[in-house]
């Protein structure tokens, strides 16, 4: 493979890894903006959802088969299911942590994700479950460069729903608000914003999209494991933050860039793939010491 | 009365252990401005975020519209047609100037509706309308007072409260703000006026209390209240 090859292969494969990221931190950067939690339990969130597509995807694949018919029923039923999970903990855990100290509430997220990650250990044995799909391994050759079918369609499944999320964040009244609780919540209660609703359904949107990323994360790797989101969660933490910790687009942004730099980090020289997350981290490192506030971050104006 | 709109009866609140109101009566009639003056700290923003729902007192009562709204959460009695413009404005910076207005209208669901209303408040506005896709975060002080009380023009209101919206505005501003308030009365709004600067609401009320450490102290038709020595060396002196 010349170099251009291995140039295109891995910013095919970087895109894929980033939009993987992209879609888990937008449900990181969306609740952070909205009631400045971490939320640590959103990697287990994108566990859980690919497990709750391998159900689902078991429950339907005799009627609808193994392919993408199948997948995309079972991925919107359980983006369904794990957004109400996610607004389920939310109301449980969160709510009634909200006037307490910031640190208690974070501390809450890692019982929340303690909580799913050993949930999910103790019904699957801690081993890894194969995802019952046949997709084939067809796919577009340009020149040595190979990219599947599958590989084309996650990507562009992925941006279609990030559409989505952002036709819905700035077309509609629902979405408005959600920014607007980000703002000021006072002022959103003047405006008749019930809050509460609001911030459900910032939870129920953000789960959704993780439970569609585990789901095609099961999709791609053909299998999954209950610690598969500890390692995502930090990954997608750190998109958000690349980007700008509260910014939408700078979650998408963080989370391609970081799918990048690892896709191309293990092509060094001397660095090898055992190091890309080095690589990745150091670049995070050295960019945050340039720019506290991510890339897309917003440095607060006040004017009177 | 009939045409009574807010009835406040003994309302007292608390921050803690702070006694902020100490027993707040307090009326406002259909079609008129009443003003509720005092310094900083006297208690006036409480009451505010009382009625609307911000704050939750701690004994009395709150009737709107013959109806009570004592405990009432905010976003409710927004529906009821009682909008308050909150004390520093409290706009939606990074949003555009039209998107704050179409959240100013989120309990309304009639499209239609929505623009007529728009449009009237860029009529009222023109500097408004021009910026319409502009942040809001970059409108001056006053452009920002005149959005915040836009926001509450896109709803059906019945009674609309203003807290300071003189706040930190160069005097002219004052002047142009107070002319705004005053021909939304003309249009038929009832308005709650709250000011520190007791010569420009007096100037436009036709009926003023004035609350000092939790309670009111004083109440009077407007223009006696602006003879009123007490009120000219308390507030209106130089």
């Amino acid at each position: 493979m010349s170099t251009l090859d291995i140039f295109w292969q891995q910013l095919a494969n970087g895109l894929i890894l980033g939009s993987f990221y992209s879609m888990v931190a937008l449900g990181y950067t969306m609740v952070y903006g909205i009631i400045k939690l971490l939320n640590f339990a959103h990697g287990d969130i994108y566990m859980v959802g690919g497990f709750v597509g391998l159900i689902v995807l078991s429950l339907l694949s005799p009627f609808l088969g193994a392919g993408w018919a199948g997948i995309l029923v079972a991925m919107i039923i359980s983006m369904i299911l794990v957004g109400l999970l996610g607004v389920l903990i939310q109301r449980i855990a969160y709510v009634p942590m909200l006037s307490a100290p910031r640190l208690s509430i974070l501390i809450t997220a890692l019982a929340v994700s303690m909580v799913l990650y050993n949930f999910v250990m103790s019904m699957t044995s801690g081993e890894y479950k194969a995802f019952p799909v046949d997709l084939g391994y067809e796919g577009l050759e340009f020149g040595n460069v190979f990219i599947t079918y599958t590989q084309i369609i996650l990507v562009s499944s992925t941006a279609t729903l990030m559409l989505v999320l952002h036709l819905f964040i700035s077309k509609t009244m629902y979405g408005k608000a959600m920014r607007a609780i980000a703002i000021d919540q006072d002022a959103c209660r003047l405006m008749g914003i019930n809050v509460k609703t609001i911030i459900a359904m910032t939870f129920f949107v953000g789960s959704a999209l993780a439970c569609a990323a585990g789901v095609m994360a099961g999709v791609y790797y053909g299998s999954i494991h209950f610690f598969m989101g500890f390692l995502i969660g930090l990954k997608a933490f750190t998109a958000a933050v690349i980007g700008g910790i509260g910014s939408i687009p700078g979650a998408v942004l963080g989370g391609l860039i970081l799918g990048l730099l690892e896709a191309f980090g293990t092509q060094l020289p001397f660095i090898g793939s055992e190091w890309k997350d080095v690589f990745a981290f150091g670049i995070l490192i050295l960019l945050l010491l340039f720019k506290p506030t991510g890339l897309l971050g917003k440095t607060e104006i006040e004017r009177m | 009365m009939s045409d009574v709109v807010l009835k406040i009866t003994d309302l007292h609140a608390h921050y803690g252990q702070i006694h902020a109101l100490r027993g707040i009566n307090l009326e406002v009639r259909a079609g008129q401005i009443v003003t509720l003056l005092g310094a900083n700290g006297a208690g006036k923003s409480t009451t505010m975020k009382c009625i609307s729902g911000l704050l939750k007192p701690t004994g009395g009562k709150i009737e709107f519209m013959g109806e009570s709204i004592f405990g009432v959460a905010a976003h409710e009695i927004v529906k009821k047609g009682l909008i308050q413009v909150p004390e520093g404005r409290k706009i939606f910076k990074g949003m555009t100037i039209q998107e704050n207005l179409e959240l100013g209208s989120f309990t309304l669901k009639d499209d239609a509706e929505r623009k007529k209303r728009m449009e009237h408040v860029y009529e009222l506005f023109p500097v408004l309308g021009e910026r319409r896709h502009r942040d809001s975060g970059m409108l001056s002080g006053g452009e920002q007072q005149m959005l915040a009380i836009g926001r509450a023009l896109m709803v059906n209101q019945k009674l609309v409260l203003l807290d300071e919206p003189s706040m930190g505005l160069a005097p002219f501003l004052v002047k142009n703000i107070m002319k705004v308030i005053k021909r939304l009365n003309e249009e038929g709004i009832t308005i709650l006026l709250v000011e520190q600067n007791a010569k420009m609401a007096l100037n436009i009320a036709d009926y003023g209390y004035v609350v000092e450490t939790g309670e009111i102290v004083m109440h009077d038709d407007g223009d006696v209240l602006k003879k009123d020595e007490r009120i000219i060396n308390a507030y209106l002196g130089e």
